[in-house]
């Protein structure tokens, strides 16, 4: 839980961070977009789907993997609650290894700082390790208007660069272009590409290749993030796999690295934990082609003139959280955007910032602060893929539903339209007679609409038959990006009274149970399993069975519906089957 | 700059309320009950495994006996077509006794230009240690080894692994290796993953590597 009220007034302030972490619009509005856009959810599911086949391979070949994540998970926690040992602890080796220790307390600091020390070169040019922490502070833009040119040369950030578009993914921040986008991007904004460019990857990788060679080899001021940095040691660690990392980190004069506080690890033995569980994790491989650990400088062997700048931007009021924190053990493998069904039917974009993702959805509102992300906690299922793959064990579906108890709790006092539709869905569900009438009614209400509709508007190629892309106002709000199913045509309590071939029981109704109007629309049968679940389905009603129907498999399969049922209807799509 | 220093520390004491003041880090326990001992394969099989998996990068890999390697390097460099060869200044000079091109000696008082470097077909170098289950070399500038930038910028790399320095795994090689000595640890030739996630080798670092596997 949050700190104690009684206790608030006796902390300093905790300021929250800035930066690209925040949509300017709520998630849903900007899902809408990617949703509706069949090219970039074919390009997302395809990347995703490689990579969580890869993974799962790659995991399944060591046999301690939950003794790892149990270790980096403590690892972890042993750095958060003693992080301001351990970052005096890693200043004072690194400044006895000869590299300069900046601090930052949010993005304009860290921007400032590292303008200054770029303009201190008297360079106006520096080229860039992949780094999600320079992404965050917004560091390319900072640059730019001091005049400093700053070039990305991760292949995946070069081409997001060259397009002038928005990262989607923390690993592949160009996962959402296939092979042909990428190819017309190096064209049109490559000067040096080839005139014979096809869309190999190996050919795009070479000219991406030859295009960086020269700045490589002439740029004299190169900008970093790191993945962890060692405590006891000073050192920082950067695992890559293109070159461009060690190329970046080796052949200029001057390094400046941009560390977010929580990346420490407390002594070189603990990245015997982390050098495992990240590369399975992220790509899929026993090991990253590439990884640097550098302490300082070294004379004769890399820059000279090596900087770090630890930065807070909002990491000090998330540690304040004791459910929250553990977001902070967060690694950037990448893992959850992988396995997460809504990630895969959005991208990244959607999130609006640099943490996509369900390691976004509670990393970036803890970062800025609930009040000014209050949707990306809802940006999620709930379904715990996420914390089944994450190699530090981090329970995102705990931490996204205590932010959401936060946003509400932040709420409680002001009338909301969700809260009454509750109480009054509540007082329906709470007696069988009111809610089996309620459902009846809500089927004759629709008929008409599903009679209109036939099988429902298809919203998108492949969405689902039986529903509805736009509801009035209010329930528009849930139709935003998502459709709405009809009722199904007979309930299956309907359909088991109806029934009149099982022994010992009457297709006579319940005496009980009113008898409303016949649904003309309904043909007898079992109710149809191409409709999807959802509310209000009454397919699935949780609780005791009918009193007098004996408990069996046919009662357990209710939810599903039998199958053959020969109503003619397709089977519902792999597109929308979890949707 | 220090005021943001003092800020930061403030922020994260108050933050860490929760922590009682007399907690120390080692009062916080770690997990420590994966493999830190390896395997409890003998030399021989981490070598066999070293060559499985370091082939499974797309590296070449070469095996033969101390006393061959002056014939195997001449063989890569001549299947290579390497007319000029880049050594670290302390490369023992028998490693390329089979060579018959030109070759430059780098060292951190001489060191030769980038452009030099980029010119040249092949660098030659040993390694600190390897790392059998994931098909790792770690170099750390160390002996055979030279500065970093040598064994990135020629497109070709030959690097020399001697019987002793295989390890089972990652905790072994962690352990052998100094943390303040710069560090580069290579499970392949370069690749990438950034089209499609479909994996691709040779980006920016040497598109060849060839590994020598002494036994």
């Amino acid at each position: 839980m949050s700190v104690a009220p009684q206790g608030r007034r006796l902390l300093p302030v905790l300021p929250h961070g800035s930066g690209h972490l925040a949509p300017p619009q709520p998630f849903p509005q900007r899902a809408r977009a990617a949703v509706a856009d069949p090219q970039l959810r074919a390009n997302i599911r395809r990347a995703t789907r490689t990579i969580r086949d890869k993974r799962a391979a790659a995991v399944s070949e060591v046999d301690d993997w939950e003794q790892l994540r149990e270790a980096g998970r403590t690892i972890k926690r042993r750095v958060a609650r003693h992080l301001p040992e351990l970052l005096e602890r890693f200043e004072r080796a690194a400044t006895a290894a000869g590299a300069t220790v900046h601090w930052a307390r949010d993005a304009a600091e860290a921007n400032r700082i590292v303008t200054d020390l770029v303009r201190a070169t008297g360079s106006d040019e520096v080229v860039k390790v992949k780094s999600m922490v320079t992404q965050e502070i917004e560091l390319n833009d900072a640059l730019a208007r001091a005049g400093i040119t700053a070039s990305e040369t991760d292949l995946a950030e070069l081409i997001v660069q060259l397009d002038d578009g928005e990262q989607s993914h923390i690993l592949v921040p160009a996962i959402h272009y296939n092979r042909a986008e990428i190819r017309e991007i190096f064209r049109r904004e490559m000067a040096d590409a080839p005139a014979d460019l096809t869309d190999d990857p190996a050919v795009l990788a070479e000219a991406a290749r030859r295009h960086l060679r020269r700045k490589f080899l002439s740029t004299r001021v190169a900008i970093s993030g790191a993945n962890f940095a060692v405590a006891d040691t000073g050192s920082l660690v950067v695992l890559e796999s293109e070159g461009n990392g060690r190329m970046c980190l080796t052949l200029p004069e001057t390094l400046i690295s941009v560390v977010g506080i929580e990346k420490l690890v407390p002594s070189f033995a603990d990245l015997e934990v982390f050098l495992q569980l990240l590369p399975r994790s992220s790509t899929a491989e026993r090991m990253n082609p590439y990884t640097s650990v550098w302490t300082g400088s070294v004379p004769g062997d890399g820059p000279s003139d090596v900087h770090i700048v630890l930065l807070d931007n909002g990491r000090s009021a998330t540690l304040a959280d004791t459910v929250g924190r553990q977001a902070l053990a967060c690694i950037r493998c990448s893992a959850c955007l992988n396995v997460c069904p809504v990630y895969e039917r959005t991208g990244g974009i959607a999130y609006g910032s640099v943490y996509p993702g369900p390691i976004g959805a509670i990393i970036s509102p803890q970062l800025t602060g609930i009040a000014a992300n209050k949707s990306l906690p809802y940006a999620s299922s709930l379904c715990g893929a996420c914390y089944e793959v994450c190699p530090v064990k981090i329970d995102i579906p705990e931490v996204l539903v205590h932010l959401r108890q936060s946003g509400v709790d932040g709420a409680r006092d002001r009338p909301s339209a969700e809260r009454t539709a509750m109480r009054t869905l509540s007082w329906v569900m709470s007696d069988q007679r009111r809610y089996e009438n309620a459902l009846r009614a809500a089927r004759i209400s629709t008929g008409p609409v599903a009679a209109l509709t036939g099988r429902g508007r298809r919203r998108r190629p492949g969405g689902p038959a039986g529903s509805l892309a736009h509801l009035p106002w209010p329930l528009s709000a849930w139709t935003t990006s998502r459709d709405a199913p009809l009722p199904a045509r007979q309930s299956f309590r309907d359909w088991w009274r109806a029934r009149d071939d099982r022994p010992g029981r009457s297709a006579a109704p319940d005496p009980g149970t009113p008898a409303g109007p016949p649904d003309p629309g309904t043909p007898a049968g079992p109710p149809d399993p191409g409709t999807p679940a959802g509310p209000p389905d009454p397919g699935t009603p949780a609780g005791p069975p009918d009193p007098g129907t004996p408990a069996g498999p046919a009662a357990l399969g209710s939810s599903a519906g039998p199958a053959g049922s020969g109503s003619g209807r397709p089977a519902p799509s792999e597109e929308h089957a979890d949707e | 700059m220090s005021e943001a220093r003092a800020e930061i520390m403030a922020r994260l004491r108050a933050a860490l309320r929760d922590v009682p003041p007399d907690e120390t880090i080692e009062d916080v326990p770690v997990a420590r009950d994966y493999h830190r001992d390896g395997t409890g394969a003998g030399p021989a099989q981490l070598r066999d495994l070293l060559a499985e998996r370091v082939a499974d990068y797309r590296a070449t890999v070469h095996r033969c006996a101390a006393d061959d390697l002056a014939g195997t390097v001449g063989t890569i460099l001549a299947e290579h077509r390497t007319s000029t060869l880049l050594v670290p200044h302390d490369l023992p000079e028998d490693w390329h006794a089979g060579y018959p091109g030109t070759i430059y000696r780098d060292s951190a008082n001489f060191p030769y230009p980038l452009a030099t470097l980029d010119a040249t077909d092949t660098v030659l170098t040993g390694c600190a240690v390897a790392i059998a289950a994931t098909g790792t070399l770690v170099l750390d500038a160390g002996m055979a080894q030279g500065r970093r930038a040598i064994s990135l910028v020629p497109d070709h790399h030959v690097c020399v692994v001697g019987a002793d320095q295989v390890v089972g795994t990652v905790p072994e090689a962690l352990a052998r290796l100094d943390p303040v000595r710069p560090l580069t640890f290579v499970a392949g030739p370069s690749a990438t993953s950034d089209i499609e996630f479909d994996r691709v080798e040779g980006v920016h670092g040497p598109r060849h590597l060839d590994v020598v596997l002494l036994s």
